[in-house]
């Protein structure tokens, strides 16, 4: 294999966002006929690398070389042309349109006077569809399939071209196991026809099973490839954590109050069943698991964006049924959501009116917002969390990333929770700013606030959580403290990987 | 000229754009005719802009929370027949809170098809556009509908009186403008409506009752139109079943021309209130120097599209779209 | 099967069965409450509601595509208007007073093309401004008017030319001229949408606009098009109706585009763009006349029929929404 020329390789690559450097010289190769795995973190730059190799974002600095000659490329398109091609993890179809019509998107086959060749359309897919052996056929509706199937759509798109490499970003996120098996036939019948393949996934059973090489990434930066053949679980995690970890937080010194918020089986359709855990009083619980897990909707429900279809919440002991936000913070839950931008904060307003939105028709003079005393709360807040902005008339989408994390921390400070759940707190923001979300939720819990925090980030949960919940596929597979709680077994729980500790 | 100095002059063009537009058109009209800066003139436009302007107050809070209101033009002559009708049976001190109380509630039907069922705000208010034009039809059985003593009625003063030497519909529309304006910039509900129109996903996260929001938001457009309506009724004492028609879209025209986004999250009353001068102005402008009012479409026409493309070229940074 | 296309095809065919429930309500009914001895359903009644279908249906068309492609067009009642005054005036220019009926076709053209340079016009401000359709077409509603204003003052211009007329009152195999064209549009655009490039390509700009860009369909092209082809069908649309009538007011064809939006939307084309179907617009054109002539058959005040059509139009959004809705697992924003 080694000498080979490569399929594709990196060299240098450099990527910065402001205040964020995404990508800090990241170089690997992948060859003809190889799987090659790509791992890391959630923010450790996988998503920005395979965005550069889509031809979606420019690298500053760097090249990519497909074969022998560096490319540029300037678009999603340029990549394909170059032999590049991505399968997203967010699909990309048009769902109204038929299989034949997405496979073939912008190429349709023509014949005279602009029209499209129907039958070498659909005869051309339906060679591709035979090779992936699906159970659909050219002229299906792409929006009448399951996720699965539209996958395999975007799969045998990649198969149109002459590709040199394939990028698979969590491909089996969605899929069972029998899919699963038919995608990695595909796979295997690729990396026959000399493809490269790039495989992203946090599932160690997969990247065992299908890959020959493990290229792993930390906060941008590349950290080594190892051969899968000759290394375990235990060399990939550790790269992949890297020797910062703390996991030597400085032992909690507050007494724990009392049991401030309880849920007993509550469960939500088909997104989490018998979920049960309480959290007491200066008590962080942190819950770990894959995207999809069913962490978000926990927290979704129990500040009145879902309605539960089973089990009970308590707080403070005492049996509440929430079906609002409004009912929710009226009872003393905040939620940080996960989408900062989506979620969390009007882009297009102030600082100040962002922080008090929430409590924005208690601050009253007379029938008018009482201004002077929102200016007061954003002080006092941008004091208490060291948010660097000119001033209160700022707009919220001109700041960083961790600022803007910080306005929405404020938010709902500002409001003095019984309850605070913190979801993804740290996501896409540096380094430094990390660390002082760290603390901020030390301190918060030694001064009386029960938190819960949910995050796909291991150094993160293990840093801040007394207690971790590890939950996979909707359910918690089991809780640990603070004691019993390590890399390796927190990732086995989590990947579904060991019976043992699942939650009884 | 070099890209920064480009985009420099690009950004300034584009927040003041509105402005030096208007600051041109004015300039030219009164070098063009000496009348046009009179004081009786710039009260004459003032008043033939006042229900145009009322109306448009109320728009401006459905469009900051992010919807639209095809309906309003209709509505109005709704609230111009409902009230010309009942002036005669049941006197006007009782058919003017019987005409508001009827357009609320059309407006609060709309509030809660948008509002509480979510339904989409354009093909709800275009559906309401022809319902209630057909209810205004059915009412009035397709006749112009006139008020029998149309000398002996204290009604008129809404639309032809005057006070301290200002016209009435002058004094109700600054009047709703700054109680509307204060509303939308002072208070909490004016906060949650631009929180709504901005990203009504973090609204709804930040505890705010978005329908209950957009609701209210369409109950002021009702109010404002049963307002407008009062005054078209009270000035010509009589109407057509089609007194508003076309009215919804020169609304629409002022806001955006104000410098609100369709997309909600931005705008003012006072914005609006600019919008809403600038039509009245460049129509009368375009009269004093010889030219007919339908001249006013076509400037109006390249002015809203050269207000928004700037605004827009401004915000990515490039006059051109990116579009390939 | 999967569980989605059950749905899928009830909407597809609601569109029809609601014009099956509509006959048969005014056949009944009718029995009842008519005027006149005449059945509904009679043959001249039905043919007659082709031709009256056509000035709408015949933009809707249109309308149809440009919706589909992501847009939406407010200006077609103003070029309509002013298609129709090229129409009925270029015929009485003195450099064609020569050509004698041969003017007839020369006066086509002209009015034709007015119709696809007005669209273009909107088609290039989209593309290269960047600028919203809905607020590009609500200007150009307002300055294509001005500019029918413009050329007559508020005078009607009229002129009637026999030959004209002739040739608009005929009937061929049954059918009046007026049908024969919304036919034809009809099968014309459902050709284009379906067996075309440029018609998948529109859908799939429509459906998911960040994937027709990645997979290099050139989007403003496909938009301008799109705009040039409803100006045509607004400038046809003029031209099948004023050979006949001989005579426009500058206030004719306003609203019209509220009217095509609806027929559209009862059809079922969604307003986010992507979805659509070419015969469902031709079904809720086709509705919405005949709700018009019912509601008069019965003998209800022919008022009443637009609040009818703007409940239903409102109904509809309501119904598709309860057969979308999730559930209880559904975020609630």
């Amino acid at each position: 294999m080694t000498d080979q020329t490569p399929a594709l390789r990196l060299e240098g690559i450099v990527k910065t966002f402001p205040g964020v450097r995404a990508l800090d010289g990241v170089s690997f190769s992948v060859m003809p006929g190889e799987v090659h795995a790509l791992m890391g973190e959630n923010g450790a730059g996988k998503s920005t690398l395979m965005k550069v190799l889509g031809g979606i974002h420019q690298p500053d600095s760097g090249q990519i070389v497909v074969g022998e000659s560096p490319v540029v490329m300037r678009s999603p398109l340029e990549a394909k042309a170059k032999g590049i091609v991505f399968i997203h993890q967010e699909l990309s179809l048009a769902e109204e349109l038929s299989v034949a019509e997405n496979i073939y998107l912008g190429e349709l086959p023509r014949k005279r006077f602009g029209l499209v060749d129907w039958p070498r359309l659909e005869a051309q897919t339906n060679e591709i569809l035979g090779k992936l052996k699906v159970g659909f056929n050219a002229k299906t509706k792409v929006g009448d399939l399951s996720i699965a199937n539209q996958q395999m759509v975007e799969i045998a798109r990649a198969l149109t071209v002459d590709a040199k490499a394939v990028i698979f970003d969590e491909p089996t996120a969605s899929l069972t196991d029998a899919e699963k098996v038919v995608l990695f036939d595909v796979i295997a019948d690729l990396r026959a026809h000399g493809v490269g393949i790039i495989y992203i996934s946090h599932r160690m059973e997969e990247i065992f099973k299908i890959t020959d090489r493990i290229s792993v990434l930390r906060d941008g930066q590349y950290r080594g490839t190892l051969d899968t053949a000759a290394t375990d679980e235990e060399e990939i995690t550790s790269l992949m954590i890297g020797r910062k970890l703390d996991l030597t937080r400085s032992a909690r010194t507050h007494e724990l109050g009392g049991v401030a918020i309880e849920v007993r089986g509550l469960s939500c359709g088909g997104l989490f069943r018998d979920i049960d855990f309480e959290v007491r009083r200066g008590e962080v619980l942190g819950f770990y698991g894959l995207v999809g897990a069913g962490r978000t909707e926990i927290a979704e429900t129990l500040f009145g964006l879902r309605d539960p279809s089973a089990g009970q919440i308590l707080l403070d002991g005492e049996e509440v049924r929430i079906h609002s936000p409004a009912e929710a913070i009226a009872r003393g839950i905040s939620l940080v959501p996960e989408d900062r931008k989506g979620q969390g904060l009007v882009l297009g307003m102030n600082c100040r009116d962002n922080m008090t939105l929430p409590q924005v028709s208690d601050l009253k003079a007379g029938p008018f917002v009482a201004e002077g005393a929102e200016v007061a709360i954003f002080d006092q807040y941008r004091d208490r969390l060291d948010i660097r902005t000119p001033g209160w008339k700022q707009m919220v989408g001109n700041l960083s990333g961790g600022n803007q994390q910080k306005i929405v921390i404020g938010k709902w400070l500002s409001m003095h929770p019984n309850v605070l759940i913190v979801d993804e707190p740290t996501r896409g923001i540096d380094v430094g700013s990390k660390s002082e979300i760290h603390n901020l939720i030390r301190d918060l819990a030694a001064q009386g606030y029960a938190v819960i925090v949910i995050s796909s980030e291991m150094p993160e949960v293990l840093h801040v959580s007394d207690r971790i919940v590890a939950m996979y596929s909707g359910q918690i597979m089991r809780t640990f403290t603070a004691e019993e709680v390590t890399e390796d077994n927190l990732i086995q729980a989590i990947s579904g990987l060991s019976g043992e500790g699942a939650a009884a | 000229m070099s890209g920064v100095n480009k985009a420099q002059i690009g950004g300034f063009l584009a927040r003041q754009g509105i402005l030096v537009a208007f600051v041109v058109f004015m300039v030219g009209f009164t070098l063009a005719n000496q009348r046009f800066l009179d004081p009786d003139n710039i009260m004459g436009v003032m008043r033939s802009s006042a229900i145009l302007g009322v109306m448009a107050l109320g728009v401006t809070f459905v469009v900051i929370s992010g919807n639209l209101d095809l309906s309003v033009g209709s509505m109005m002559s709704f609230s111009t027949i409902v009230v010309l009708d009942l002036h005669d049976k049941l006197g006007p001190a009782l058919a003017i809170p019987a005409m508001f109380a009827m357009t609320l509630c059309l407006g609060a039907f709309i509030g809660f098809l948008v509002g509480y069922l979510k339904l989409n705000s354009l093909i709800v208010t275009l559906g309401m556009l022809s319902a209630i034009h057909g209810l205004t039809l059915t009412y009035s059985g397709g006749q112009n509908m006139d008020i029998a003593d149309k000398e002996g009625t204290w009604f008129s003063v809404f639309g032809q009186g005057e006070a301290l030497g200002i016209p009435v519909p002058i004094l109700i529309f600054v009047g709703l403008a700054a109680l509307l304006g204060v509303t939308l910039g002072k208070t909490p509900f004016g906060r949650k409506v631009y929180a709504v129109g901005g990203n009504g996903t973090a609204a709804t996260f930040s505890g705010i009752r978005r329908a209950r929001v957009v609701f209210i938001c369409y109950l002021m457009s009702s109010f404002c139109v049963a307002t407008a309506g009062l005054i078209q009724a009270s000035r010509s004492l009589g109407s057509q079943n089609t007194v508003g028609q076309g009215l919804e879209l020169e609304v629409l025209a002022a806001i955006i021309l104000g410098g609100a986004s369709l997309l909600g999250g931005s705008g003012t009353i006072f914005k609006t209130v600019i919008g809403v001068l600038i039509l009245g102005f460049i129509q009368n402008g375009l009269l004093l120097v010889g030219l007919q009012f339908y001249v006013q479409y076509v400037v109006t026409w390249v002015i809203i599209i050269l207000a928004v493309w700037l605004d827009i070229a401004a915000k990515r940074g490039k006059l051109w779209s990116p579009i390939a | 099967m999967q569980a989605g296309s059950l749905s899928t095809f009830l909407k597809r065919g609601a569109i029809w069965g609601f014009i099956v429930l509509e006959l048969i309500f005014f056949s009944v009914a009718g029995e009842f409450m008519s005027l006149s001895d005449k059945a509904f359903m009679d043959v001249d009644n039905m043919l007659l509601l082709f031709k009256q279908s056509a000035p709408i249906g015949i933009i809707a068309m249109g309308m149809t595509i440009v919706m589909i492609n992501g847009n939406i067009d407010l200006s077609v009642g103003a070029i309509y208007a002013i298609c129709a005054i090229i129409l009925l005036d270029s015929m009485t220019w003195p450099i064609f007073a020569g050509l004698g009926d041969w003017a007839i076709p020369v006066a086509w053209l002209l009015a034709l093309g007015a119709g696809v340079g007005l669209g273009a016009l909107n088609g290039l401000i989209v593309w290269k401004t960047g600028v919203d359709a809905f607020i590009v077409t609500l200007g150009a509603m307002l300055g294509y008017r001005g500019l029918v204003f413009m050329y007559n003052g508020e005078q009607p211009t009229s002129h009637l030319n026999w030959t004209l007329v002739d040739f608009a009152e005929a009937q061929v195999l049954g059918l009046h001229t007026a049908t024969w064209f919304l036919l034809a549009v009809t099968a014309a655009i459902w050709f284009l949408m379906n067996k075309t490039v440029h018609g998948r390509n529109a859908y799939a700009i429509g459906d998911n606009r960040e994937a027709a860009v990645n997979a290099g369909i050139r989007v403003g092209p496909h938009m301008m098009i799109n705009f040039m082809i409803i100006g045509f069908l607004a400038a046809l649309s003029a031209v099948v109706f004023y050979s006949e009538s001989g005579s426009v007011n500058p206030n004719d064809g306003e609203l019209y585009e509220l009217w095509v939006i609806t027929a559209v939307v009862l059809g079922g084309t969604k307003l986010t763009g992507g979805s659509g179907s070419i015969i469902s617009t031709l079904g809720g054109v086709l509705a919405i006349q005949l709700l018009r002539k019912g509601l008069a058959h019965i003998g209800a005040d022919t008022e009443t029929v637009n609040l009818v059509i703007g409940l239903i139009l409102i109904a509809v959004l309501f119904l598709d929404r309860q057969l979308n809705i999730k559930g209880k697992e559904e975020l609630k924003v």
